[in-house]
């Protein structure tokens, strides 16, 4: 065990992959000698040799791309978008190839690829470093998506993710990369090394993809959330003095839908909470999923909390990220009725 | 299936120098100053497939022009240069030093690169359109860009002319002919065309001049942009700017130690130049040139300005991580406004009484405006009405702009 902050253990579980596989490899922007603009692949260079980790031309389609072959042929490219923000490019490799390759090929061509990249806002970043793509991969079959909140996961989901043999999104939020940010922005910087979840293995381990984690146990009501918000969510839930249950979902796809039905059917109520804008954010799939399973043991409408339905702003960076207090109204809200 | 990494032949190309190591620049390929030809603007394209491979100059080492490629200047011009680029350079200095205080979030600075700006703006017309990188402030400062109103978009205070939408320096500027910058790199070289295109559509003789990094040639935006302009022989200039290094990837990674970025034209059967970005007089020939064709109806022109990045990709970096220390100060074609300061002695039209006189009066100059965007606030200090966040989405905004601004109480 040592304690790492995100980035350590993110850096860890490449380590422990290009260490354990000589078919894991690693390429993106700036990944190579200098070690990735947040650090995550610092020294796997110099550690693995210049060709299991090393610079991409920037050309995001073409990293997925040439990533799609390299998997098809049967290597585990685990590849760097810089930032989530600049996906896009890289969408119709993602959607019409990565996604679709073992359906079409009838199982012949798979694409065993991990697409990592830092999303997610509370940085200052502006509307290209801030924003949460994760319903666009999410609303597409045949990709799964994952979101770790702590650096325990994050290493554990991040190995079972290389390891997985079907295509995976790996979101990082690079606003928790170096602590647990509870969206109480005028506060002082927290590190990871008091959290628990800062304790992270060296060695392998992973974390079955689809097993949300039950964070908070509460009677009253459930909330949905991951990433950034687990402990936004978390901070919220204290504001508003409620008995809540806070689930990690920890991948959107797959989804623990077990582990959601279960407690709203307990709870009796639900609020979700994410970053991304809310108009047909994955919140709407989530309240879609409740109100089919457990209608009728709602007590009240399911909420969102969510970014405002607008491009992310730079001078509103905390009338934009919802915070705390605007999951502590939800969680009032949902009471009072 | 073997799997003995042993024997791996994937190549992966290394620059030349590395942090503690000498500097070792490799094959820079320069042409002597004054050694190209200028070639008519109405030359045909395949008799002009060595220029990619040659790097147009002008000035010689002394500062003297030798040679065919000669601007076009009129009285006053590499003088309104040296102001724009010198100003540039202290506003950037001021600015970095700002960011490093706390005062705003993001800051980038052009050193090296401010003729690639300076100059396009002030040989081109008021009319014409410019599709800027993130390094090319100098294009503004060459036009008069008020500098209060870039030090508030820097701080998204109270008077951000962009409302706090945008992030630090990613301006927009349509009366000074500057298109809307984004944090993407590249997306925006096909508006360039897209722009010429439509004005070759209504007869109006005014043209785009486009900028893309080195290192985001590898983007489709890059060559899809180069498709469109060739095929309908759009009026437009397209630059690369080959600063060498894209935050910490070298040039190599885009393919520079394979051919050239001008030669990239060859493949689209337009001419593309090679020119010394460094070199003031070199870029205003090789401005004119390239957009005489466009105007003229010969339509488009690549040019690779070859240059060197002077200082970090941006507040968020440490160039010492990746590269020589010493690289920039040894970079063989020297400091743009150092290079145009010689000329202009050479010429008896400058000396260096004057040159402390400018670097002071835009010391001041930078200093105010530094003082008025204080005054009004840096950010988070100072911010615009939250309505703005939501304005603009929409030309109207629909139910949900209107239910959320509820929701905040505005």
């Amino acid at each position: 065990m040592a304690v790492m902050n995100m980035i350590q253990a993110l850096n860890s579980a490449l380590d422990t992959m290009l260490a354990r596989d000589p078919d894991v490899l690693i390429f993106g922007e700036d990944v190579g000698y200098f070690g990735g603009v947040f650090r995550v692949t610092d020294k796997l260079q110099e550690k693995h040799g210049l060709d299991r980790c090393f610079d991409a031309p920037i050309a995001e389609g073409g990293i997925v791309a040439t990533a799609i072959g390299m998997g098809a042929e049967g290597l585990r490219p685990v590849v760097e978008i810089q930032f989530a923000d600049y996906i896009l490019p890289a969408y119709d490799q993602l959607v019409s190839e990565a996604a679709r390759l073992r359906y079409r090929s009838n199982g012949e061509f798979t694409a065993p690829i991990t697409v990592r990249s830092p999303y997610g806002g509370g940085i200052f970043g502006g509307q290209t470093h801030s924003q949460s793509p994760e319903a666009i991969f999410a609303h597409i079959t045949g990709l799964k998506t994952v979101i770790p909140s702590t650096p325990y996961d994050a290493k554990g989901l991040l190995i079972a993710a290389i390891e997985c043999d079907d295509p995976v999104i790996f979101l990082e939020p690079k606003r928790i990369y170096n602590g647990p940010f509870d969206g109480r922005h005028g506060q002082a910087l927290t590190s990871w090394a008091q959290h628990p979840a800062a304790q992270v293995p060296e060695d392998h381990y992973s974390i079955a993809l689809g097993k949300a984690a039950i964070v908070r146990e509460g009677a009253d009501v459930t909330v949905l959330a991951y990433g950034t918000m687990v402990h936004v969510a978390l901070a919220g839930i204290a504001d508003a003095g409620v008995d809540a249950e806070l689930i990690d979902l920890r991948s959107i796809v797959p989804l623990d839908v077990d582990a959601i039905v279960a407690s709203v059917k307990k709870t009796g109520r639900c609020v979700i909470v994410h970053e991304a804008s809310r108009f047909g954010g994955f919140g709407g799939e989530l309240s879609a999923l409740v109100t089919e399973r457990c209608f009728y043991h709602l007590k009240a409408p399911t909420q969102r909390v969510a970014g405002w339905d607008t491009p992310y702003p730079h001078a509103f960076e905390w009338d934009y990220f919802p915070g705390p207090d605007r999951v502590a109204k939800a969680l009032a809200h949902v009471m009072e009725v | 299936m073997t799997n003995d990494r042993r024997s791996g032949r994937l190549r992966v190309p290394e620059p030349s120098s590395r942090p503690g190591d000498p500097v070792e620049f490799g094959d820079l390929a320069l042409s002597p100053a004054g050694a190209v030809a200028r070639p008519d603007i109405d030359a045909p394209e395949p008799c002009l497939r060595d220029l990619p491979f040659l790097l147009i100059r002008t000035l010689d080492d002394a500062g003297n022009v030798v040679g065919g490629w000669l601007p076009d200047l009129a009285d006053g011009d590499l003088i309104r240069a040296l102001k724009a680029m010198v100003l540039t350079r202290a506003f950037d200095e001021r600015m970095f030093k700002i960011q490093r205080q706390g005062k705003t979030s993001f800051y980038m600075k052009s050193r090296g690169e401010e003729a690639l700006g300076a100059v396009p703006s002030l040989a081109l017309r008021q009319g014409d359109m410019c599709f800027p990188t993130y390094r090319l402030v100098s294009w503004l400062m060459a036009r008069d860009y008020p500098l209060e109103d870039l030090v508030n978009q820097i701080f998204s205070n109270a008077q951000d002319p962009l409302k706090g939408r945008q992030l630090p320096i990613l301006y927009s500027a349509r009366d000074y002919g500057f298109y809307s910058l984004s944090g993407n790199v590249g997306s925006r070289f096909g508006h360039a065309v897209g722009w010429a295109m439509a004005k070759a559509y209504r007869g109006i003789d005014d043209i785009a001049i486009g900028y893309i990094g080195e290192g985001t040639t590898a983007e489709g935006d890059f060559h899809e942009a180069l498709t469109f302009a060739s095929v309908y022989r759009a009026p437009v200039v397209l630059c690369v700017t080959n600063n060498q290094w894209a935050i910490s990837t070298f040039s190599g990674i885009a393919g520079a130690q394979e051919t050239t970025f001008a030669a990239k034209a060859i493949a689209y059967g337009i001419p593309g130049l090679r020119v010394d970005g460094n070199d003031v007089l070199a870029v205003w020939a090789a401005t004119q040139w390239a957009a005489a064709r466009a105007r003229s109806g010969l339509g488009a022109t690549l040019i690779e300005f070859f240059t060197y990045r002077a200082e970090g990709h941006s507040t968020s970096d440490d160039p010492g991580k990746y590269r020589p220390s010493d690289e920039a100060s040894k970079w063989p074609l020297g400091d743009p406004v150092e290079r145009l300061k010689q000329h202009l002695i050479a010429l008896g039209e400058w000396d260096d009484s004057r040159h402390a006189a400018l670097e002071e009066s835009v010391a001041e100059a930078v200093r105010a405006a530094v003082k008025q965007g204080e005054a009004v606030g840096t950010l988070g200090q100072s911010k615009p009405s939250v309505k703005e966040m939501f304005e603009g989405v929409f030309k109207e905004p629909d139910w949900r702009v209107l239910e959320q601004r509820g929701e905040v109480g505005i």
